[in-house]
């Protein structure tokens, strides 16, 4: 039943996201779909071009902050959408390929998201799944 | 929200009262019963929370047109005292720091210009970058940029963009002192060099309103208003450099409020104190983004200038106000009879001098400072002026407040249909959004007339004008 509840929770004037998957990685992942799916039409972005990220954070909880905010930076200034997400984490470092294209007439306008916030954040295991969620000022 | 929670202190202001134990500086919250009822009570939440920050002065307060925002709530004022371990917050200002509204008047009326409006409006979407993803004409070099962080409107001025007159009424005169690009990350820089001169998306929009209703005479003649008059209200911030700031500064401030043993109950309240490394930083970075913003509408009045002589080759546009709504100022307030120096954050809320105060243009100030109550497409907008007596550290409201999150608002509107029913009303809209059309119904917000009604009743700004909107280009 988890599994299969919306990407997003109420909140007044921005939006809360939620990722959810087998592994924190697959979460993070998952939550960075939810983020795009704001900005964009997920399935018609094509993939076409690689990006590398990196950071270090201890913290599970601001590791989430740093990832969305680490793609949303990075969008901006590529002037890119990105649509697949792929994440690997050895202890406090974690590693990304996210795959995207730049922006064109094609793409859905959905909404800009400015960053992601600390508030209602969360990163915890529930029975099998992890799950990863926070609001995203729009 | 439950006001059962709350005692009622005048017609239209409230008091939190502290549960036992509970040690935190005093909560009020200004409107009326239906406006606090309609507002989620994470706001209560939020304010609370606020008021347990350090050096906090007198209280921490909301305006009727608040609601649950993200640590701070939105339309939350908060005054700190740097000399008393007050803090500074990167979560008091938001991502969109100084996001604010230009509001011009024109010599333009309804019945001459509105043939033109379906015309002006495909002009004004052409030369306005808004949406996600889209870009400007400019772009700026990493030393245009940090002039551009220094020097606020006075850069676009320089550079063509508008008239040293618009100067004159803009929140100090179009540039932030204190301002630091040094302090600005790399990334927030990159990520502006394409957004100057772009409004944006989500609430940002450049409107055109024709004067409805006029509320005060004396003061709609200093400000130069009269019925039937069109005017054009510019709403957006610091696009890319702020938000990143933002984002930079809410972990390095989570950390540092750690470092130094202030207590969080929302890790969004990321603050340092004032006179902290950390907090000296983020105020130069934060200014730095205050003059971006200024810089930033300045560009686009003078883009909105170009689309109207292109259609009325006589229009003159000129600056009313430009007033920011998500801004920490270090200001002086008279607290028990003596001044004092406060870092006052306003998120979401309005700066609103009184009459008499030195800041404000010689034009305006026997009436007080103009405020801008934002609309919401379809209702309508206020200005107002700055009352006398005003107990929110000169603050007032900034816009109707929404009532319903984006989520249910896009379950219950279409973005076409809006369009469309929009038009039957006279209102044209021009977007690449639907969905930000839908999420940004005029439904999905507050009735605009009783917040601002509510704003004049708690004595924190008289109405001046209502503005009725005709065209938007929605973000």
């Amino acid at each position: 039943m988890l599994a299969q509840s919306p990407p997003y929770f109420e909140h007044d004037a921005d939006i809360g996201i939620i990722g959810r998957g087998a592994t924190v990685e697959q979460a993070f992942e998952a939550a960075a779909q939810a983020v795009f799916g704001i900005v964009t039409q997920l399935d018609t972005v094509q993939p076409k071009t690689a990006v590398t990220m990196e950071f270090e954070e201890a913290d599970f909880e601001l590791a989430l902050v740093t990832w969305l905010n680490l793609l949303l930076g990075k969008a901006r200034e590529l002037g890119m959408v990105f649509s697949r997400f792929h994440m690997q984490h050895h202890g406090n470092h974690w590693r990304a390929e996210v795959l995207g294209e730049k922006w064109h007439p094609g793409l859905e306008r959905g909404v800009e998201v400015k960053g992601a916030t600390l508030t209602m954040l969360s990163v915890k295991q529930a029975g099998t799944m992890w799950e990863a969620r926070c609001i995203v000022d729009v | 929200m439950n006001i059962q929670l709350l005692r009622q202190l005048q017609p239209y202001l409230w008091s939190l009262p502290r549960k036992s134990g509970e040690e935190r500086a005093e909560v009020l919250l200004y409107g009326t019963e239906p406006l606090l009822v309609s507002m989620d009570d994470k706001v209560l939440e939020q304010a609370a929370n606020v008021a347990s920050l350090p050096g906090l002065v007198g209280a921490s307060m909301t305006m009727p047109d608040a609601h649950w925002g993200y640590g701070f709530p939105i339309g939350g004022v908060a005054a700190f005292d740097a000399e008393q371990g007050g803090v500074i917050s990167a979560g008091g200002v938001g991502f969109d720091i100084s996001c604010g509204i230009r509001c011009l008047r024109s010599n333009l009326n309804l019945n001459d210009a509105v043939p033109y409006f379906p015309k002006l409006a495909n002009i004004l979407f052409h030369v306005i970058p808004a949406g996600v993803g889209e870009e400007g004409e400019i772009k700026l070099n990493p030393e245009q940029l940090d002039q551009v962080m220094h020097n606020g409107a006075h850069w676009a001025v320089q550079h063509g963009y508008g008239n040293a007159a618009d100067l004159e009424y803009i929140e100090e005169h179009g540039r932030v002192t204190g301002a630091v690009p040094d302090n600005v990350s790399e990334l927030a820089k990159k990520r502006q060099r394409g957004e100057m001169g772009t409004l944006g998306s989500g609430n940002h929009y450049l409107e055109i309103q024709v004067v409805d209703r006029i509320f005060d005479t004396a003061a709609a003649l200093a400000f130069g208003l009269h019925e039937g008059q069109v005017l054009i209200s510019i709403h957006c911030g610091s696009r890319g450099l702020g938000h990143q700031i933002g984002t930079d500064y809410l972990l390095l401030l989570a950390k540092a409020a750690s470092r130094t043993g202030i207590r969080l109950p929302d890790r969004e309240l990321a603050c340092a104190p004032i006179k902290s490394p950390e907090g000296q930083q983020y105020i130069g970075a934060m200014n730095a983004a205050i003059n971006c913003a200024l810089a930033n509408r300045q560009i686009l009045t003078h883009l909105a200038r170009t689309a109207f002589t292109e259609i009325y080759p006589h229009a003159e546009l000129e600056t009313l106000f430009d007033v920011s709504h998500n801004t920490c100022k270090a200001e002086m307030h008279e607290i028990d009879g003596k001044p004092r120096l406060l870092h006052v954050h306003r998120k979401g809320a309005t700066r609103a001098f009184a009459p008499g105060h030195p800041a404000l243009p010689e034009r305006y100030r026997a009436v007080g400072q103009p405020v801008v109550i934002g609309g919401s497409m379809g209702t309508g907008s206020y200005i107002l002026a700055g009352a006398s007596g005003n107990p929110a550290f000169a603050s007032a409201s900034h816009g109707a407040g929404r009532a319903m999150s984006r989520h249910q608002a896009l379950a219950r509107w279409k973005g076409r249909a809006l369009v469309d029913e929009l038009a039957q009303q006279g209102i044209l809209i021009r977007t690449r959004s639907m969905r930000g059309v839908a999420e940004e119904a005029p439904g999905a917000y507050k009735d605009v007339d009783l917040v601002a009604e509510a704003t004049e009743q708690a004595g924190l700004a008289h109405r001046v004008a209502f503005l009725r909107p005709k065209v938007c280009v929605k973000g």
